[in-house]
């Protein structure tokens, strides 16, 4: 376990509370599902306000903020797949949806829980992650957060980059089983 | 330990005496579905990235063609082509073509593939529906089911249970569908979030297996991991000359431990629906009378089953659809088609003035047949009507069950059945 996860930092885009799957990424691009910069290019766009496109204005690394249960709604992979897209380099929230959370972690992509971040970073916030210590700063409001811990097996996930080297793993433990 | 019906399957299948709430568990599965927005990137993740070249157990594993096909576009045939493919590669035994199975929640349970004490896990976030027949079953993303494709098991959180017992019986013109709405509008979208909801008492025993299926389709509704309930002879009837493999069913201990009891008198709930724009706005049929509407739509996995059609005839049957109001209508199973053609319920939808469509998730998640377009306002029997679910952001979308659907669909307005049918609803 020699990796370690990497410290971000990005301006803040923030979102309310219950952003559900099918404004994160409308349905009608789930034609896309192989393409994440497709994918990218429309996410957050079912947001009301956002018709018009919304990735087009973020910059790489920035970091995207939330109220709770982000991600609630459909199981589609998609969600975390065009917000990183778009090219968001995590997503902090009040607290996520339950699948929306499986498929970020699955997927290596960094979120952090933080009730605390959540309610005080405004938009436009600069900030700083710290994955390893689950520290948050923001650097324009002079304040730090504390994220919520993950069990070891999930931060085990995220270390290693999600479920698939896992799972290939075990897949070759079986075979010379 | 004392434990619930969840906590007693994740036991069992991650080879445990016991497990309690919060405890990560590696579980075996016991069946797989996938469809033709999920396989194609979960086939993908297996194949290129995990490096497996075949499913752990052909049998144990359900591939539907259901959301976007018929294929709605060129797009959507691709992946057409890339579920078909999958299932024909990897000798998928329950392959569900376009005309042959339907919506994936529908074609489950009715031909007898998830079964009590099982654990099942769909790559759609509405497989938690497979509760009502006693087993525990949750939504997973594509990653996940990969994962279940290739080794047959998966890690899973054990979820803290919440009980919601229900007194009495439901009143006249009430159904499941109003049940489950007035629940959500109490307890809110983020109310059981990664929990399990445990439904029972005398309203629950009341309910037929489509009525038990519509509460626990909307368990996500909520957040909530899964949605189950007690095995009982509703339960066994319905199994019966169905079940395709034998099936342990599971009860909870009665000194099981739940987070939280939630107590509600049925007989109290009145017909409720969902306002725009979130399924926890519950509203009683009195306080949205009268809003105008656009389209009906009549489907999905949550209420389009053969007893839903049955009912929705009843009040159509020999009334027309109110002109400037479009009334869809798509049956969420081919079994279901079929029976509906044997019954002579097409032939009421299409007198009167009903489209009536291939069995598709189609409309539910503005896929097609049934898209809306801004500003436009439509009463649907799904389950979900967050912004831009049923296609425009601002397309307003109101939930409801059959029978206020098809009377609403009669008068173009929201409207309490009764005021179409008269005294009952008489089902022919």
């Amino acid at each position: 376990m020699t990796s370690v996860l990497p410290v971000m930092r990005g301006r803040s885009w923030k979102f309310g509370a219950n952003v559900d799957t099918d404004q994160i990424i409308p349905a009608k691009y789930a034609i896309y599902s192989l393409d994440e910069k497709k994918l990218g290019e429309h996410a957050m766009e079912g947001v009301p306000g956002n018709e018009d496109g919304w990735a087009q204005q973020v910059s790489p690394g920035d970091i995207l903020v939330a109220g709770s249960n982000f991600g609630c709604g459909s199981s589609r992979e998609i969600a975390p797949v065009a917000i990183r897209g778009a090219g968001i380099a995590c997503v902090i929230a009040d607290s996520f949806a339950r699948i929306f959370f499986r498929n970020a972690i699955n997927m290596g992509y960094p979120i952090l829980q933080s009730p605390q971040a959540a309610e005080a970073i405004h938009s436009g916030d600069e900030l700083e992650v710290d994955l390893e210590a689950g520290i948050i700063r923001n650097f324009t409001q002079g304040d730090e957060y504390q994220a919520d811990r993950f069990p070891p097996f999930m931060t085990e996930l995220l270390i290693h980059g999600g479920l698939v080297p896992w799972v290939r793993k075990r897949l070759q433990e079986r075979t010379f089983a | 330990m004392p434990m619930t019906m969840t906590e007693k399957i994740l036991a069992r299948a991650s080879g445990r005496e016991e497990v309690g709430p919060g405890d990560l568990v590696l579980a075996k599965v016991d069946f797989a579905m996938g469809h033709d927005l999920t396989i194609p990137h979960a086939g993908r993740i297996m194949r290129e990235q995990m490096g497996a070249t075949r499913v752990w157990d052909q049998e144990r594993v359900a591939v539907v063609q259901d959301h976007f096909q018929p294929a709605k576009d060129v797009a959507s045939a691709g992946l057409g082509r890339l579920t078909r493919e999958f299932a024909r590669e990897m000798g998928v035994k329950w392959y569900f073509e376009v005309g042959q199975g339907g919506i994936c929640h529908t074609v489950l349970p009715e031909r007898g593939l998830v079964l009590p004490g099982e654990l099942v896990v769909g790559a759609d976030s509405h497989s938690c529906t497979y509760g009502a027949l006693n087993n525990f079953a949750a939504g997973v993303g594509s990653t996940d089911l990969a994962c279940v494709l290739s080794l047959g098991e998966l890690w899973f959180r054990v979820p803290e249970t919440l009980r919601f017992v229900y007194h009495n019986r439901l009143s006249e013109w009430v159904e499941a569908k109003d049940l489950i709405l007035h629940v959500i509008g109490q307890i809110t979208v983020d109310g059981a979030r990664s929990k399990a909801m445990e439904h029972s008492g005398e309203a629950i025993s009341q309910i037929d297996m489509e009525g038990r299926l519509t509460m626990t389709n909307m368990a996500i509704e909520a957040g909530a991991k899964n949605g189950i309930i007690g095995y009982d002879e509703v339960t066994e009837a319905y199994l019966r000359g169905r079940a395709k493999r034998s099936y342990s069913p599971v009860a909870a201990d009665p000194d099981a431990i739940y987070e939280r009891t939630f107590e509600f008198d049925a007989e109290a709930v009145p017909i409720t629906l969902a306002k725009p724009m979130s399924p926890d706005h519950a509203a009683s049929i009195d306080e949205v009378a009268g809003t105008k509407l656009d389209q009906v739509f009549i489907g999905s996995c949550t209420n389009s089953r053969i007893g839903d059609l049955r009912r929705a005839a009843a009040v159509l049957r020999g009334r027309k659809v109110a002109p400037w109001t479009r009334l869809i209508v798509t049956p969420s199973s081919h079994q279901v088609a079929q029976a509906a053609e044997r019954e002579g319920l097409i032939g009421v939808f299409l007198e009167a003035g009903a489209a009536w469509t291939a069995s598709t998730c189609g409309a539910c998640l503005g896929g097609h047949q049934g898209v809306l377009g801004p500003g436009e306002v439509c009463l649907s029997t799904s389950n979900r009507n967050f912004p831009g679910r049923m296609g425009d952001p601002k397309a307003l979308v109101y939930l409801s069950n059959p029978v206020v659907a098809a009377a609403s669909a009669v008068t173009g307005e929201i409207t309490h059945p009764k005021e179409v049918v008269g005294k009952e609803l008489v089902l022919a």
